[in-house]
């Protein structure tokens, strides 16, 4: 095993240098999970504005699973996409496995129902508060929908970054459906996965260092969120 | 079956048939119940409502007022019994020509200019031309783009009865929205209320406060345990009121 010092000494110039293979693992690991973020934003914000304002029967279940979902282990849902997308899979003729889009189906599958529950909570506290008064101006449930998830846009930023911070910071799942193959699907968990168990821990400490400083800024930020909220009172 | 025709209604309409919402009156309700956790809150209610002018309903706490406002408002479905809008059962066409202040300001987390444009769009008119006269008459136009919620109670009911007049409605229900305001306050609700029934819109208020019933009623519904005891016109109500009980409460006796 390398010295400890040398180790971070190590890290620190790969990253002020730019180390051209660093750059590329931390510019897939952001394109993957930002695209996940996107792609489930959008569906999950939907879900959850929906959740929060119709009531049909089932809903009740439908929360439990969405609910329980959150705790979804990272290898289950890499698996299952696996499985999907594997060639004797239902969606094999796809091409996708070992593939970023890949990667980014598995981030996007994990974190959907984070923000669903997450955003459902915060959608049905609001809209409790406003309920009387959109139905006094007879407010339909799309636009309902829609100007909940405006005059939440705070909380619900909170609710995005979490799903973020949780997408970067897993590596069972894109483990397996990118196979960690280098110049092509190699992320910075897997990287930090990878180099550890070769004994590599200059490369794996740097990344470290930067999946730390994304997890700060992202905390961060959501302070500096809630702060704003806050002050304008829209929180 | 009752008689439906409206034969001892008080109207008060200055110019005859000419107010826009003329068509939704008379409101009659006929036995009308609501019930909610397996008690029964309004026990079988007849009333009758003309068009125009301020219907100012009163009684104790707990008598059923807010129930009946947000049962005539469509916030609540009875649990049995009619409500007719000039003949028409309560739908959403007739809904969205009424509008309701709340006890307590609902405001949407935006500016002020926005909580109006909100209604200005919902209604399909956004214009900042009619949004700055809306809030110069609420006396909010230095306000438009402070955040809403960081408003005083005072001004947070001047614009949600401003937001509220923005739909023009033909009705408009007010749930004591002066309860926690001060005089000055209380008396610049009371001039745009004033000069929204002026304009033609009828005035359901609810209020507990004895002077602001005498400056602004022109017609008293007394509400007594999910009853109405009494309908009067406010000269008579305010002089002699027929219930002992309407009595006792403007006595400042408390009544059981
Ligand atoms: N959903 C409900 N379930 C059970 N009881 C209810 C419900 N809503 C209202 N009530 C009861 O119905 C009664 C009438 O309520 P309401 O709010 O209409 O009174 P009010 O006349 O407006 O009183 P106040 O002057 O205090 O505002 C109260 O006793 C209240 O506790
Ligand atoms: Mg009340």
């Amino acid at each position: 095993m390398q010295d400890f010092g040398e180790a971070f000494f190590t890290a620190f110039s790969l990253l002020f240098s730019f180390d051209a293979d660093l750059m590329e693992v931390i510019g897939l690991s952001l394109r993957v999970s930002l695209t996940a973020l996107l792609v489930a934003g959008l569906i999950g914000l939907s879900i959850g504005a929906l959740l929060a304002v119709t009531r049909f029967p089932g809903r009740g279940v439908a929360l439990v699973v969405v609910n329980s979902m959150m705790g979804l282990p990272p290898v289950v849902v890499g698996l299952i996409i696996y499985m999907l997308l594997s060639n004797a899979g239902p969606l094999g003729f796809l091409g996708l496995l070992y593939t970023p889009t890949a990667m980014i189906i598995a981030q996007a599958v994990l974190i959907l129902p984070i923000i669903a529950a997450l955003s459902r909570q915060v959608i049905e506290d609001l809209h409790n508060e406003y309920a009387d008064q959109f139905r006094s101006f007879c407010v339909p449930t799309g636009r309902m929908m829609a100007e909940l998830l405006w005059d939440a846009r705070y909380s619900l930023l909170t609710v995005m970054l979490a799903g973020l911070g949780r997408a970067m910071a897993e590596v069972g799942a894109v483990i397996i459906v990118g196979g960690n193959i280098n110049h092509l699907t190699r992320v910075m968990t897997t990287t930090i996965a990878l180099e550890t168990s070769k004994g590599d821990l200059a490369l794996a400490l740097g990344l470290g260092v930067v999946l730390l400083t994304i997890a700060l800024t992202i905390n961060a930020a959501v302070m500096g969120l809630n702060a704003t909220a806050k002050r304008q009172a829209y929180a | 079956m009752r008689d439906l025709r409206p034969a001892n209604v008080i109207d008060l309409r200055n110019t005859q048939d000419s107010g826009a919402g003329a068509d939704l009156f008379p409101l009659t309700v006929e036995d009308l119940t609501y019930q909610a956790g397996g008690t029964v809150l309004i026990k079988g209610i007849d009333l009758t409502l003309g068009a125009g002018g301020v219907t100012v309903i009163m009684g104790p706490n707990g008598a059923g007022k807010s129930l009946l406002l947000r049962l005539l408002h469509g916030l609540l479905e009875p649990s049995g019994g009619w409500i007719a809008w000039g003949g028409q059962p309560l739908d959403d066409a007739i809904r969205r020509r009424q509008a309701m202040v709340f006890q307590r300001a609902v405001m949407l987390r935006r500016s002020v200019a926005a909580n109006i444009d909100f209604v200005l769009r919902l209604r399909g008119r956004a214009d900042p031309a009619r949004r700055r006269e809306i809030l110069e008459h609420a006396g909010l136009a230095d306000r438009a783009e402070q955040p809403a919620r960081l408003l005083s109670g005072g001004e947070q009911q001047r614009l949600a009865l401003a937001r509220a007049l923005a739909t023009e409605p033909d009705v408009l229900f007010m749930d004591e929205p002066t309860s926690n305001l001060d005089p000055a306050s209380t008396l610049v609700i009371e001039d745009i209320t004033k000069a929204a029934r002026d304009r033609g819109t009828k005035i359901v208020f609810i209020t507990h406060d004895m002077g602001q019933a005498r400056r602004l009623a022109d017609d008293v519904v007394f509400m007594h345990r999910g009853k109405v005891l009494e309908h009067s016109p406010a000269a008579a109500f305010f002089n002699q009121p027929a219930s002992a009980e309407a009595g006792d409460y403007m006595a400042g006796k408390i009544i059981l």
